[in-house]
């Protein structure tokens, strides 16, 4: 299992307290240097804007997760194995392409607007989540595969009981880290036209206007802590006891 | 009652075509316990996998019950028969109640059915059902991994046990009690248990009868006294050891060479042997006392017969056709 522990941070999400104090702290930051007024004139297209970041993250990060997911299974099984070390070359290969350049791609491939940024941020979170569930399951030791056979488990009952409740806190550790990519790169689709809070960032930095640059980057960084508090918090109770390294230390 | 005929492996490997099992036949009753013993590589372990079609037969075939295992779907078979191998493969991510009852889920028992059946199995191996059902296997100690690993095998009652060096990843003392504890248990459920081993002693514990393979073949099938008396060639004499004499003093019971009545050469305050212990402890009293004869006391202290040297001697010069009771 080295391999597998080799790909799964340890850090584990902030308590709600501290993220509490850290909010406090920020908030009476900006009230005593009166940037407070500024950010909350922005306030309407701070709703709006975030309404179509959550939609660019939203839908772009399920959909890598499930068709991540779905891919990674498939280079795992046997019929594959002449195919997979390959595929997995490629996509790390793929993963070393900046993510910018990959929105810049796909602005050339399917022009502005929220369709190119969402396949480009779909496909910078889907090769983590791959690798992951790939990695993760071959990682199951095939002694476990041997002793399921021999007790008469089909292939289907094999991955859905054996090789995925094994590869589960890997495939979690894949997906943590996609949704962190993800999520920092939605400000940039707004430079195709994308929209979201990367417009109250770029323009704000543009105009020198500190009050809406932070009306764009406050939400846009509250937003990365709790996907990972939330998805941290999905791995710790939905991995189970036995195989998660969080749960048993 | 288990019947292999003539069945054969033969990889395709890059060096042309390898024979890994060569015309195999032995046939094993219903509640006996055969051993497969032999040097790694000899072919023990692909017999075994190929009697629940993990393995895929060239050519044979293999009889349970009556029924040519050809004639059943892989799956469905594999379901009837315990497993057991030596990494245990409990499996980490299920507690020790769900992994005993992996084999009656994919039998559709329901939920409490499987719960009552775990717990059963866990009060045979002398584990307290409240304390283990709900632990993972990461919370055991080796020993108990591989209890449950047999209780994990008996989940749905079948009547035939495959085990693969089941106690190879024990220490001696562990390996020790689990084996006499399986015997214990074996003495009232009656499996047909298949047990490959490369450790004779384990065998000549274990087994009715043994299976000596060497190089894809079976070199001698029969019970452990035989073979410890009789081995077939120079192979199965060098992989039972020149001590085989002193091994087949533990398969012989005091009760079989005892001669009944007490005699008054032998002092009944001397020492002494049980009927039911075997002739290691005879042999023991012999060279620690210097002495040729014991007496026999049962339980309740009676002086039933005596042993003597003669005895014994005429006994180790029998074939050993003497099955074990």
């Amino acid at each position: 299992m080295t391999r597998a522990a080799a790909l799964a941070p340890r850090h584990s999400a902030l308590p709600p307290l501290v993220l509490a104090a850290i909010a406090v702290a920020i908030g009476w930051g900006l009230y005593a240097s009166g940037l407070g007024a500024d950010v909350l004139r922005y306030q309407k297209d701070i709703v709006y804007l975030v309404k179509q970041h959550l939609m660019l993250v939203g839908v772009s990060g399920s959909l890598a997760i499930v068709s991540g997911v779905a891919l990674g299974i498939g280079l795992s099984r046997p019929s594959m194995a002449r195919y997979a070390e390959g595929a997995i070359q490629a996509v790390n290969m793929a993963t070393s392409i900046p993510t910018l350049g990959k929105l810049a791609l796909m602005m050339s491939l399917l022009g502005i607007g929220a369709l190119p940024a969402i396949v480009g941020l779909w496909i910078a979170t889907l090769l983590p989540i791959i690798r992951n569930t790939y990695e993760g399951i071959r990682a199951v030791p095939e002694h476990l595969i041997d002793a399921a056979r021999g007790m008469g488990m089909g292939p289907r009952a094999i991955l859905a009981r054996v090789e995925l409740p094994n590869a589960l806190f890997v495939i979690f550790a894949g997906v943590r880290t996609a949704m962190a990519v993800n999520v920092g790169t939605a400000p940039i689709a707004f430079l195709i036209g994308g929209g979201g809070l990367g417009e109250l960032i770029f323009t704000g930095i543009d105009l020198q206007e500190h009050g809406m640059m932070l009306a764009g980057a406050i939400p846009t960084a509250l937003l990365a802590v709790a996907v990972d508090f939330l998805f941290g918090q999905a791995q710790y109770w939905l991995v189970p006891r036995g195989v998660n390294p969080l749960r048993n230390s | 009652m288990i019947r292999l005929e003539a069945l054969t492996k033969v990889y395709e490997t890059a060096q042309g075509p390898h024979t890994a099992v060569d015309h195999v036949s032995f046939e094993v009753a219903d509640g006996e316990t055969c051993v497969l013993l032999g040097p790694s590589g000899c072919g023990k372990t692909t017999t075994l996998r190929m009697i629940n079609r993990l393995v895929a037969p060239t050519s044979g075939k293999i009889v349970i019950g009556g029924r040519d295992t050809d004639s059943v779907d892989p799956v469905e078979l594999r379901r009837t028969i315990g497993y057991v191998i030596q990494q245990i493969g409990l499996f980490p991510n299920m507690t020790v109640g769900e992994n005993i009852g992996v084999v009656p889920r994919l039998l559709g028992w329901d939920v409490a059915r499987r719960r009552r059946r775990a717990e059963e199995l866990l009060a045979m191996l002398a584990l307290e059902p409240a304390n283990f059902l709900d632990r993972y296997p990461n919370e055991l100690s080796g020993g108990q991994a591989q209890r449950i690993g047999v209780a994990r095998a008996l989940a749905a009652d079948p009547p035939v046990l495959l085990m693969d060096e089941p106690f190879g990843a024990l220490d001696p003392v562990n390996r020790e009690v689990i084996q006499t504890e399986f015997l214990r248990m074996q003495r009232t459920l009656r499996k047909t248990v298949l047990f490959v081993s490369h450790d004779i002693d384990e065998a000549v514990k274990m087994a009715d009868r043994i299976a000596i393979f060497r190089a894809g073949r079976l070199v001698q099938f029969a019970a452990p006294d035989t073979m410890l008396a009789h081995p077939a060639d120079d192979f199965v004499a060098s992989f039972v050891g020149s001590d085989r004499t002193l091994k087949r003093l533990r398969l012989i019971r005091v009760l079989e060479v005892m001669v009944a009545g007490a005699v008054d050469r032998v002092a009944a305050n001397g020492p002494a042997v049980k009927p039911d212990e075997d002739l290691r402890r005879v042999a023991t009293l012999f060279l620690e006392h210097g002495v040729g004869e014991l007496a026999c006391v049962s339980d309740d202290g009676r002086v039933v017969g005596h042993v003597t040297r003669e005895a014994v001697a005429a006994r180790l010069a029998q074939d050993g056709a003497g099955d074990r009771g």
